[in-house]
């Protein structure tokens, strides 16, 4: 017996741009994706994946497994290079940009699976983190010249107020892998903001956090938005947070954009509920993931 | 330059390329399932001819040749080929067991170091157990030649190229066609997704083994019949050089292994009758890094991407 | 003592490295000014060898324990520090007469062209990554010694002549011939001193822990314990790997011109793959990464097999077991547990005899 092939899913138009929060709304985004695509093997990933993003704006990238989110990221960072379209960050073409340059120009990430410098110190991952903030010469640290002295100190001033943000001074000294799991993702954060970007992607920042860790996160993100003022893009399954701090949201299914909007036009875009939680299971809607 | 020393160099290049390529397929397998280079590969070679050597003057010496020509002639060759597989199986087994099988989660330069001592355990017990002084292998099908038009081509040559082919042509159908051998591709595409299948991996891994090591011990009969003086390192530089070959056609790739061996073979004789003798070792090395940079997965291997 | 204990783990370290080269210096030369027969005639005999191998072992433990690449050919940095330094020695014979001048000129020397051939190789080696490196680096090992091999340099009062392959110099009256081919080098005189092996060692200690605690350092271990994090952060792999392994490859090249110097002969085959492996037996033993455990392995090793003569035959032979049995123990989950237990346990009781 077979199976009645399966209906295509119903693109709405979604319009180029999001929705920019009102106090972005005089300045140019910080981030534009123009039709971006990358195909694996012939098969498309991500297509015509057009966003924007507010110079303050905290956005979120939401789907069902394997719609293609973290391969948005990857293609944003240029881990992968894209196979079409462009990514402008701050009005700046990448496309010949690669992991270090595109940092530089402005974007850190963390990773869904932590990546953290496992053998050294938390400090040390955050110093490694402030790598392109304070500079000086490989000769200088060598021949231990006055400048070094200067800019270790400057170093670890600026690790340990970073690090202050989670309230995690005290565990500068431990090595970063004997962390537990929260406090890694706290960390890769921190090692993230040390770049001193002007967007961050988070990748998953509350997995594996029990309710009040995740509350706590909710709180810091909001936090570090308002004081470093910069904008915030984050994958996220935990549908509270999401819809708790998200200004924007962008639904991605089998690597298309199927819907855009503000939370509350998410929750009850039908388009989106049916990507979750499949036909026919209209009545269940808010059972599962989708709402609050 | 005439085309019939063109032909002849040619011909030489395809037999030491048979032998590379042979080699080459040992650490192409391991390289495959295991995602080691077994650096000692190379030492299972000298190993092997080793006990050939060794059988065949015992065996060799049990014939009278006058009365019993055709046993004097067979016997020992097949003797000493047969012994020196089944010892360099098990030889290559326990190491396997023995020296890598712990260090399966360990960093890949853990493991290499772990198979250079290996290779240095297995060198420095043959000094130890054979001496360093060289032993002069007879050729296995003896020295005559054939006459093929105008060229003369040894018996050891014809071999090497014949033993090359069925080896091939076996492996292809060996990793194609039987249970084993599929559970061997299912192994070196996802350790962890052929266990949930029912493969045992550990004993998959060792079969692996075990087919390296049998063919490194006709490698090293061949070798050894093509260039006869046998010391304990006689097994290191070909098994580097037949790792290049490895790398060459794309490592994990069984056609590459073969492809790679035969061009190395061939440039490697050109290069010492061309450009000077004592720097063909150099210039294959120089091909090695060429190709590496040009593409780094070989010439029919595939790039792998690690998942972020 | 609160003082030491007080200090940053990494800067303590280094401090009791520092003392304990200082210190075991301090012995071997009192020994050697004010004791009749001095340390002895072998040991004396390997005191510079003894330098030059720390030297090396530390420029490796710089590659392979703290920027994390496999070299198999670092004796070729060595090789090329030894014939080139030893070249210069020969032709400032004349013009340099101070022999500590002279020796210091020719290790910049050497070490200049190892770290340039350091660079060299490295554009294309660390473009690759794990066991092809490593392999890559044991070709150029081969390809330096077999180049080298073939090299015939001499100088006379026209300038310095080169020939490769066939030695077709025709040297003026008078003229040195510098490198002969297969023949190697023979030095007019052995400027090399056991002070200036000293000197080296702690030179050497100085710039790898200085390197390691800097900024640089730390890019270089955050590429090895993660490549994409690492360049996600802004940092570029391929140039902190490149600065690990160009200064490594001039330390070793220094290394082999204070080796070089102090022989009065020696060839390309000194220098082999045996001698790269030698190398990576002294930095494993020691410790990936651990610089103190370097320096007592590459000088413990260094000697033992001059002084258990009897035992030659066996050395390389017990260096192999050890090296499995290293690895094996120091990596392997259920050996590690088993052996943390065992201390644990020894610990618990001297404890418990102690009470």
């Amino acid at each position: 017996m077979s199976r009645l092939p399966k209906e295509p899913v119903k693109l709405v138009p979604v319009p180029s741009t999001n929705k920019i929060p009102e106090r972005d709304i005089g300045q140019s985004p910080i981030l534009e994706c123009r039709h971006l695509g990358i195909d694996f093997g012939g098969l498309a990933a991500v297509k015509d994946f057009n966003m924007a993003i507010g110079r303050t704006e905290i956005a979120g990238l939401i789907g069902p497994n394997g719609a293609g989110k973290t391969t948005v990221f990857n293609l944003l960072t240029k881990v992968y290079q894209p196979t079409r379209g462009s990514i402008l960050i701050d009005g700046q073409e990448t496309s010949r940009m690669n992991t270090v340059q595109v940092n530089r120009a402005g974007i850190a990430r963390t990773f869904q699976n932590i990546r953290l410098f496992d053998k050294l110190s938390v400090e040390d991952n955050v110093k490694i983190g402030l790598h392109n903030q304070i500079r000086y010469p490989m000769w200088d640290g060598i021949l231990r010249l006055p400048s070094y002295w200067k800019k270790e100190k400057l170093a670890h001033e600026s690790a340990m107020e970073l690090l202050s943000i989670f309230g995690m001074e005290d565990l500068a000294g431990h090595q970063a892998g004997s962390l537990p799991y929260g406090a890694q993702r706290r960390l890769e954060i921190v090692r993230a903001l040390a770049t001193n970007p002007s967007l961050l992607l988070l990748d998953e920042p509350a997995a594996g956090m029990n309710p009040s860790e995740t509350a706590d996160l909710m709180e810091n993100i909001v936090k570090i938005r308002d004081t470093f003022h910069i904008a915030i893009l984050l994958i996220e399954h935990d549908m509270n947070l999401v819809m708790g701090i998200c200004e924007g949201i962008c639904v991605l299914n089998f690597g298309q954009i199927i819907a855009k909007g503000t939370p509350d036009e998410i929750k009850n875009n039908p388009v989106v509920i049916e990507a979750y939680l499949g036909k026919g299971n209209k009545g269940n809607k808010g059972n599962k993931k989708g709402g609050k | 330059m005439d085309f019939l020393t063109l032909m002849d160099y040619l011909i030489r290049g395809l037999s030491l390329g048979s032998i590379y390529a042979i080699i080459a397929l040992g650490y192409t397998m391991v390289y495959g399932i295991a995602k080691m280079l077994n650096f000692a590969h190379g030492d299972v070679i000298m190993v092997g001819a080793y006990i050939c050597f060794f059988t065949m003057n015992r065996v060799g010496a049990m014939f009278d040749p006058e009365t019993q020509a055709l046993a004097a002639a067979v016997a020992p060759a097949l003797a000493g080929v047969l012994l020196s597989m089944v010892v360099c199986t098990v030889l290559g087994v326990v190491i396997e067991g023995l020296a890598y099988k712990p260090l399966r989660q360990a960093p890949s330069l853990a493991v290499l170091i772990t198979a250079i001592g290996v290779s240095y355990f297995l060198q420095n017990a043959a000094q130890l157990l054979w001496t360093s002084s060289p032993k002069y292998f007879s050729p296995i099908v003896g020295s005559g030649q054939v006459q093929a038009g105008p060229l003369t081509i040894s018996h050891v040559i014809l071999v090497t190229i014949v033993a090359c082919v069925v080896i091939m042509l076996a492996l292809t159908f060996f990793t194609n066609k039987t249970k084993m051998g599929k559970a061997m591709r299912a192994v070196s595409e996802d350790k962890g997704a052929a266990q949930l299948m029912g493969i045992n991996v550990n004993r998959t891994i060792s079969m692996t083994f075990a087919i390296g090591s049998a063919l490194a011990a006709i490698a090293g009969v061949l070798l050894c019949s093509a260039y006869p003086t046998l010391t304990p390192t006689t097994g290191s530089m070909p098994g580097i050089k037949a790792f290049t070959a490895a790398v060459f056609g794309g490592i994990g790739s069984i056609p590459g292994a073969l492809l790679g061996g035969l061009l190395l073979g061939i440039i490697e004789i050109f290069a010492s009758a061309y450009i000077s003798t004592q720097l063909s070792t150099a210039v294959v090395f120089g091909v090695l890094i060429v190709i590496l940079l040009v593409k780094p997965a070989g010439l029919l291997g595939k790039t792998v991407r690690e998942k972020v | 003592m609160t003082s030491l204990k007080t200090m940053k783990k990494s800067t303590r370290t280094s401090f009791l490295t520092y003392a304990m080269v200082v210190v075991a210096f301090v012995i071997v030369q009192s020994l050697r000014v004010f004791k009749d027969g001095g340390v002895g005639a072998v040991l004396e005999g390997q005191l510079i060898p003894i330098c030059a191998y720390i030297t090396v072992a530390l420029a490796l433990n710089l590659v392979v324990g703290v920027s994390g690449e496999l070299s198999l050919g670092h004796a070729g940095f060595m090789s090329i520090g030894a014939f080139m330094g030893c070249a210069m020695a020969s032709a400032l014979q004349d013009s340099v007469t101070l022999a500590p001048l002279r020796l210091a000129i020719s290790m910049i020397f050497g070490a200049v062209l190892a770290g340039l051939f350091g660079f060299l190789i490295g554009i294309p080696v660390l473009r690759l990554n794990g066991d092809y490196l490593a392999i890559v680096t044991l070709a150029f090992g081969e390809i330096i010694k077999s180049i080298i091999t073939n090299v015939y340099l001499g100088v006379d009062k026209d300038g310095l002549q080169f020939s490769f392959l066939t030695d077709r110099n025709q040297l003026a009256e008078g003229g040195i011939a510098l490198i002969k081919g297969p023949m190697g080098v023979n030095n007019s005189a052995r400027i090399s001193t056991f002070v200036a092996g000293f000197i080296l060692v702690m030179i050497t200690l100085i710039v790898v822990f200085n390197l390691v605690n800097s900024r640089a350092g730390r890019a270089i271990m955050a590429a090895r314990d993660n490549r994409i994090a690492a360049e996600s952060v802004g940092i570029s792999v391929t140039k902190y790997k490149m600065m690990a392994f160009v200064t490594s490859a001039a330390l070793a090249g220094a290394a082999g011109t204070l080796y070089g110097c102090s022989q009065v002969t020696f060839t390309a085959t000194k220098f082999d793959f045996n001698t790269s492996i030698l190398i990576l037996v002294f930095v494993v033993l020691g410790g990936l990464g651990n610089m103190w455990g370097t320096v007592i392995a590459a000088a413990a090793l260094t000697i033992l097999p001059e002084a258990l003569r009897e035992f030659a035959d066996y050395r390389m032979l017990v260096y192999a077991i050890v090296l499995i049995l290293v690895m094996l123990a120091t990596n392997n989950p259920t050996i590690q547990s088993g052996l943390s237990r065992l201390i644990q346990r020894l610990k618990a009781g001297k404890g418990g005899e102690e009470q």
